[in-house]
Order: structure tokens, then sequence, then C-alpha cells
């Protein structure tokens, strides 16, 4: 179990904020911190690695004291004992997958694990390759293969899906979904995509602006604005045209370009390129499997 | 060939390889601390740092000279407690060729290092590895590419020197007297023919040693990545 209460000023895009966290975190849960680029969350799992220092706070897990501001307390990463998946993966690249796995593994006799992480992780034909040569997807099973060998308390991954393409994203959260309940490990995942939140998660602190604004279940905090009785996307105004007494309006929503109808008081203010909610209420969309 | 000739040739690479190996090792401590440090002291010991890339030569001579003088404060202590005379002897052009040749070892060497993302260092940290540990076993070995360019750089600019070595350490045989210098004191007494034989040498090792960072380079950021 992890209390944490920090907090640190940052200096983002728009302008200075305060980062503040006072929370608890359960053994073996599996949390996602989503927001916003620039809302603090990376920052926050750079904190908890001991790879940025908080101004003040505490944080403590299992009742050791990893930070301490008023006893002068900081352990290194060195001595936290988590295990960190960078967004670019950071496998070392003059060594191979088997290698980059030796190195990060505490004691060189229990070689046996390597083979056994390998076999695990489904990576074994990749053991004597060089990280440039691996895709995306490899890479980041390698990373998290990597981390398991110092038997982790905490696995932190930053964004590590954020640059796989939509079918190996999904593989890689089902994969990391595995990891978690087989390893029962206490797992803090960054990300700006709610389909992970709800893939892999059972809590989400919901960041905006330096403070946890929801803490919840991903289905509690995403209830009110996404799951809806009401159909609404957003989209943009393209075109509007004139056919006989209505008027076309043509929307890009979602890379899609949907025509519209609509009477001469609704696009009394509409311009083109203009933001628009386009909504349904009284019918149901159709939900057609493809 | 004489003996004269070779025995300068001789005394210039191993001013030069001395000068390489001692640098190496200031050169990565220095380099690793510049690429990380955000202090402000940073921009005054890089200026520092490059100082020698814009003064010339024979200023940097000048004041090492009046430095190293047995009759000023320094030199006098030196000869004092260590019996060591820095003015006109190897162990003075070592030293001056240590400070001309600095940025020529600092600099590639910084540029590796920062070119490295941070991410690879903080991933050995989080591994449990300490900053030694993580600076030999992963930062080092990325940034071969610079340490070779850095060293060979080094060394070529060492053989290079004049200004330095001719205010420091002046025109004695086999104690002081480099390619460099030779070539100049030849000329003055008109001995074209040995100047020429220094000349076209240094043309051609320097051609060579260029050739060989660049070939090696090229094969070594290739077997790197394989």
């Amino acid at each position: 179990m992890m209390q944490i209460n920090i907090s640190k000023p940052l200096h983002t895009a728009d302008g200075t904020i305060d980062l503040h966290v006072n929370k608890e975190i359960q053994k073996g849960d599996f949390l996602t911190l989503f927001g916003k680029s620039g809302s603090g969350k990376t920052t926050l799992l750079r904190i908890i690695a001991g790879l940025e220092t908080p101004k003040s706070g505490t944080i403590v897990v299992d009742g050791e004291v990893w930070f301490d501001s008023s006893k002068k307390i900081n352990l290194p990463p060195q001595k936290r004992n988590v295990g960190f998946v960078f967004q670019d993966y950071a496998l070392f690249p003059h060594m191979s997958v088997r290698q980059n796995l030796e190195f990060a593994l505490p004691n060189k006799k229990e070689s046996k694990k390597i083979d056994e992480i390998l076999e695990i992780m489904e990576i074994e034909n990749l053991s004597d390759m060089k990280p440039e040569h691996l895709s995306g997807g490899q890479k980041q099973r390698v990373a998290v293969a990597r981390t398991l060998m110092t038997n982790p308390k905490m696995l932190l991954l930053d964004e590590p899906l954020s640059a796989l393409d939509g079918a190996m994203r999904l593989k890689l959260q089902d994969e990391l979904h595995t990891i978690h309940q087989k390893f029962g490990i206490t797992s803090i995942l960054v990300t700006h995509d709610i389909s992970e939140v709800f893939r892999l998660s059972n809590r989400v602190f919901k960041i905006s602006l330096g403070e946890v604004i929801d803490d919840a279940s991903p289905s509690e905090v995403f209830a009110n604005q996404n799951i809806s009785g009401k159909f609404k996307i957003v989209g943009e105004v393209l075109s509007i045209k004139k056919s006989d007494i209505l008027y076309i309006v043509e929307v890009l929503a979602h890379n899609e370009i949907v025509k519209v109808t609509a009477v001469k008081s609704d696009i009394a203010n509409l311009n083109i390129g203009d933001r628009i909610l386009l909504s349904s209420k009284a019918f149901n969309p159709i939900l057609t499997k493809i | 060939m004489d003996t004269e000739f070779l025995q300068t040739m001789a005394l210039t690479f191993k001013l030069a390889f001395i000068t390489t190996v001692i640098l190496l090792f200031i050169g990565i401590p220095l380099g690793y601390f510049l690429s990380q440090t955000r202090s402000r002291l940073k921009p005054a010991l890089e200026a520092i740092v490059s100082m020698p890339l814009v003064l010339p030569p024979s200023v940097l001579g000048f004041y090492l000279l009046l430095a190293f003088s047995p009759k000023n404060g320094f030199g006098a202590w030196l000869d004092e407690s260590f019996d060591l005379r820095l003015v006109f002897s190897f162990e003075g052009l070592v030293l001056a060729s240590i400070i001309f040749s600095l940025p020529f070892m600092v600099h590639p060497i910084q540029s590796g290092f920062s070119a490295l993302g941070k991410s690879l260092k903080e991933a050995s940290y989080i591994l449990g590895k300490s900053r030694l540990q993580t600076l030999w076993f992963v930062l080092l070995p990325n940034i071969r590419p610079s340490l070779l360019t850095a060293s060979v750089i080094t060394f070529a600019h060492t053989v290079g020197e004049f200004g330095v070595v001719l205010m420091i350490g002046g025109n004695i045989a086999g104690e002081t007297k480099v390619a460099s210098i030779a070539i100049y004191d030849e000329v003055e007494s008109l001995n074209y023919d040995l100047a020429n034989q220094y000349a076209l040498s240094l043309f051609v090792i320097s051609f060579a040693i260029l050739l060989f960072v660049y070939a090696v380079n090229k094969s070594m950021l290739r077997s790197e990545f394989r």
C-alpha cells in the first residue's frame, strides 16, 4: 500500500500550476492517471519512481518511507525497487534483448530467470536481436520483461502504448492485463486514452492542472460525460448549402463527413469552421459491428 | 633518415599519445558533468574549457611560461616541493598540451552524452544500478563514436600544435623539439629538404588519421546497431 501526499510546482505551457496529490493506493491496484498533456500525470509517475523530487510532502510504501521533506528523506530510484516502462522504452541500444534482461538482473546467478521471463513474454525468439531491429510492440514487451527482472513492487507505465497502432495496442493492453493478473503487481499507467482506462484499470485518477479532480472506478469517472442516453459528437462545420427550403450542413466528425439538414434558424449563427456539437435525443443510433 | 628526424617524430607522437590518454581521463568526467549539470556556473565552465579554441596559442604559452618559471611563486614552489621544472621540459609540454587540447577532447564527449536521451540513464538507475555502473556499462558504450572522434582529434591537434610548444618548450632536441617546431627551425636555417621531410610526414600522417576516424566511425555505427 502506498500513501502519497506531495506537492510540486510545475512549469507548463499554461503557466505555473501546483501538482498536488494526497491519495492512498492499494496493493494490487491497477490505477490509471488520465488527463491532458501538461496536467502533471507523468510528473506524478516520475515522482513515485524517484526521478523527480517533490517540493514537499511524504511518500510511504508498505511502511517504508520513500520521501519525507520534513525529515529530508529521499530514497534514490535505485533503492525504490519499482519497474518503469518509458515512453521511448529506453532499451540499451548496444545490448541484445537477452543482455538487456541480464543487465537488469540483480543476482547474476539467477540466469534461469531470464529464460523464464523471455518465455512468459513470448520473446525467446528475439533474444539475440538488438533493440534497433525490433518493432514498437516488441520493444514494449522487452521493456516490460526487463522491469520484471528485479521483482519490482510496483510497475509504472508512462504511456507505453501511445506510439503503437490500433491492433497492436489492443493486443498489448491484453498482455499488460495478463501480467498484472499473473504477478499481482501494483501498476500505475499514464494515459490519455479512455479505452485503455476501461480495459486495464480498476481505479482512475482524472488529473487536471495538477489536481486529482476525480478518483473512482473508470465507469464512475466517465459516467457523466461519455456514457449517457444521448448521442453526441464534436465536429467542425465544413460547408453550408441551400437546398430548396432546407439547408445541408456538412460536418467533419472524427474523420467522417456527416451531412445534416437544418432550417434557417439553425444556421443563423453558424459559420464555416465553427466547432459544433452533433447530438440526437429522440432517435437511438444504430450499432453495427464492423 | 637521420636519427634526429626519427627522434623528433617519436617525441612528437609520444607527446600526443600521453596527452590524449591523460585527457581521456579528464574529458570523460568533465564532459559528463557538463552534459548533465544545470548549475549556473555551467556557462563559465564551458567558456573556460573552450578558451584554447579562440586564444592565440602564444597567449596561452606566455602565461604558462610566466606561471611555470622558477622565478615566480608557483614555479618556485613546484621546483622546491617536487623538483619539477615545467619550463623547457617534456613534462611542461605535456601539461601545456593538456590545457591547449582540452576543448578537442571535451566537446565531442559532451555532445555525445547530451545526444543520449536521459531515459537510458534513468532506466539504469531504476534497475538499481549506481551512477558509476550506469556510466561504464550503459552510457560510455553508447558514445563510443564520440570517444573515438575526441581521442583522434586530440591526438592530431597535439601533433600539430606550434605556438604553445614554442613558448614553453623551446627547441631542445630529444626533449622538447617536436615536428612542427622542427619545420620552422629547418626553414629558418634554409634547410628546405629536411623541412619538407617533416612537413610531408605530418601531412600524410594527419590525412591517414582522419581517414581512419571516418572509416572506423562509419563501420562502428553500422555494427553497433546490427
